[in-house]
């Protein structure tokens, strides 16, 4: 009798991560074994742990699997077009600097698509951190090929196996100017947390690469097993190496995963940069932008 | 609310339409704008990162339009009154997100320097045929404000006019003027501060907790608040309830796409902003608007000399379109000579509107050129048989 009173007790206590997700949108869509959730909750980890008043926490989302975040986190979230997550972001964050903006949204927004502004807020050093779910695969859509998916990889637009190069997204960052660059995967749930914290707290640009296992497509159409048999993958295969050149970490098919802190630099940020620009040039005409103005 | 003060160069300058667009966007109060280059538009930019350093704005030039426009709508929604400038190829660079921006009901302004087109076309003439892009561009159902300025003191006006009406009906609002405006340079008289009226953002008064951030009252249209205020709202391109959250569903979609349409569509007394020129004894009336009006002076005055009764009737608004404003017209007139750097745009909305009790005569131009004024008149006579 008392066993189940305690077990009714605990049913009735809070979800640990209730102050940060809305559980009012509980369920979420992901499919049993997906990595996003795990990336969810090392975000939430994060911000609990974290000294930023959730108020001023922003996080914007594109389109896709990993696109639904911002649509379960209890903070100022925007969900919006496929690929346009970093400007969007990048308008957030110059309206109001104040603000603490996350882009969290999947490879295909963010590389594919999105590529194109990847590059340019990472070379304007944009006070940004865009974390970029890596499950090698378009999953919203059924299972195309990416610009991540590694040589080889069978996918429903690649049914004889992908033979393009695809991104090493850490090295792109790093080669655009990015501050601070790291890659875990989903089973690396406290590093990653730790990773999202230090990321959260640098000024300036900054990459988190998170390799999550799609069990409903990546692994079926490739005969991966599971989402437990890829998490095996990478508990048996993946390397830290904290500094690592970023050159050499290419993601091959079913090879081992180079993991860590890549890249921890000072560079000053857009913003920063404007304001110490444009003073030394106008002089007291210079009036700085102080948030938001209307 | 009044301008500030600190951003309106009061006085009477020599601008072009361009210039006179920043102009209007300092005076308006935007202080966030995203822009690519682009001929024949690219001066708006050009001023705007010269004068906002001293006004507190920020200027970035993007990577390209897409990202311009979703800069804009995310500067939006940080509390920053916001706009981007662009011609034809960017204009439709930003179709989607011009979309985002009505589904989000995120108040912004896009300015598009018309130039000849399809595609690269002729970018330093002067076109009119993004008028129906400028309305239904992107995809799904819904409806936007054009305004349409003739002169570089209109510029300055309208933009001030479309960034008072994206707060007040909180959407995107288009200021489509053309080559011939964007580079004209004539007298442009900036008002004292006190005298620009601007319509403040519809910031809600409930705390966090009782806010919904797409509830309605009878105008249709949400209060806003800003990303940092503690509301911790979520906003998504889906289809989506009054909490903001997804809801796709048909019922839903009637729900927010009817109100997305209505809330323009029902308020177009209020949006009907047409000037009129020799109405008063017309039989015949000529429709233009932008550069095309003021070519069409000179055919009205030449047939007045004639004694054909023909006036001028200009949307100033475009979108939504004067419709009753047409109809009442095409029960008392003879003939609509509409006059538009086209093959029939807005043409087939007079057409439309007249419902065969007026003729309608399309005097078309493929842009590159302005019209020659001779075939308006040639257009007024046969519309006078």
């Amino acid at each position: 009798m008392k066993a189940v009173d305690t077990l009714q007790t605990q049913e009735a206590a809070e979800h640990p991560m209730e102050s940060i997700l809305r559980m009012d949108r509980i369920p979420h869509i992901w499919c049993s074994t997906c990595g996003i959730g795990t990336a969810v909750t090392a975000f939430a980890e994060a911000l609990k742990k974290s000294t930023i008043p959730l108020e001023k926490v922003t996080v914007v989302s594109g389109i896709g699997c990993t696109g639904r975040v911002a649509g379960y986190i209890k903070l100022d979230s925007f969900h919006s077009t496929h690929g346009r997550a970093i400007p969007f972001a990048t308008g957030l964050k110059l309206a109001n600097p104040e603000l603490k903006v996350v882009v969290f949204s999947g490879d295909g927004d963010i590389s594919g698509i999105g590529g194109n502004h990847l590059i340019h807020a990472a070379r304007r050093n944009m006070d940004l951190t865009v974390l970029c779910v890596n499950n090698f695969i378009y999953a919203m859509t059924g299972g195309q090929v990416a610009a991540t998916t590694p040589l080889s990889a069978n996918t429903s637009t690649s049914p004889y196996g992908n033979f393009e190069q695809p991104f090493n997204l850490c090295h792109l960052a790093e080669s655009c100017g990015a501050v601070y660059v790291a890659r875990w995967t989903a089973l690396h749930v406290r590093r990653l947390a730790r990773s999202m914290s230090e990321a959260m707290n640098k000024k300036g640009f900054s990459f988190i690469e998170i390799i999550c296992p799609c069990s409903t497509l990546y692994a079926r159409r490739n005969r991966l097993g599971s989402g437990l048999d890829l998490m095996k993958f990478y508990h048996d295969n993946s390397v830290i190496k904290h500094g690592a050149d970023t050159r050499e970490l290419e993601i091959e098919y079913q090879k081992k995963i180079v993991v860590g802190k890549f890249v921890d630099r000072e560079r000053p940020s857009f913003m920063d940069a404007y304001n110490t620009w444009m003073r030394g040039r106008l002089k007291e005409k210079f009036v700085e932008h102080g948030g938001p103005q209307c | 609310m009044k301008a500030d003060p600190k951003g309106v160069l009061t006085g009477e300058h020599y601008l072009d339409g361009d210039h006179a667009c920043s102009e209007g966007a300092i005076a308006a109060g935007v202080r966030f704008v995203a822009g690519y280059p682009i001929t024949p538009s690219t001066e708006v930019a050009e001023r705007i990162s010269e004068r906002f350093p001293e006004v507190g704005g920020i200027f970035i030039q993007m990577e390209d339009e897409m990202g311009s426009m979703a800069a804009i709508i995310g500067a939006a929604w940080g509390g920053t009154k916001s706009l981007t400038v662009t011609s034809g190829p960017g204009f439709s660079l930003m179709m989607e997100n011009i979309g985002l921006a009505t589904m989000l009901e995120t108040p912004c302004v896009v300015i598009n320097v018309q130039r000849g087109g399809p595609s690269t076309g002729l970018p330093t003439l002067p076109g009119q045929a993004d008028m129906m892009q400028a309305r239904w561009g992107s995809h799904g159902d819904y409806e936007i404000i054009a305004v349409s300025p003739n002169s570089p003191q209109e510029c300055f006006e309208m933009v001030i006019k479309a960034v008072n009406l994206s707060e007040q009906y909180r959407v995107p609002v288009m200021v489509m003027t053309d080559e011939c405006v964007g580079h004209m340079t004539e007298k442009v008289v900036i008002p004292p501060a006190d005298q620009i009226e601007l319509y403040p953002r519809r910031y809600t008064k409930l705390p966090p907790g009782e806010y919904l951030p797409y509830r309605v009252g009878k105008d249709m249209v949400p209060e806003m608040v800003k990303a940092g205020d503690g509301y911790k709202i979520h906003v998504t391109g889906l289809t989506h309830d009054e909490r903001g959250y997804p809801d796709m569903n048909w019922q839903m979609q009637e729900k927010l796409v009817r109100r997305l349409v209505d809330k323009i569509r029902l308020h177009e007394d209020d949006l009907l902003d047409i000037e009129e020129m020799q109405m008063d004894d017309a039989e015949i009336v000529i429709f233009s608007y932008g550069i095309s009006s003021r070519v069409s002076i000179p055919a009205l005055q030449k047939a007045r000399r004639e004694g054909i009764k023909v006036g001028l009737l200009r949307p100033i608004i475009c979108w939504p379109f004067p419709e009753k404003k047409i109809r009442q017209l095409a029960e008392k007139m003879k003939a609509f000579v509409v006059v538009e750097m086209n093959y029939g745009q807005l043409y087939y909305e007079v057409e439309r509107c007249a419902c065969g009790k007026a003729k309608t005569i399309l005097v078309p131009h493929g842009g590159g050129w302005v019209h020659d004024p001779e075939d308006i008149y040639q257009a007024i006579k046969e519309a006078a048989k």
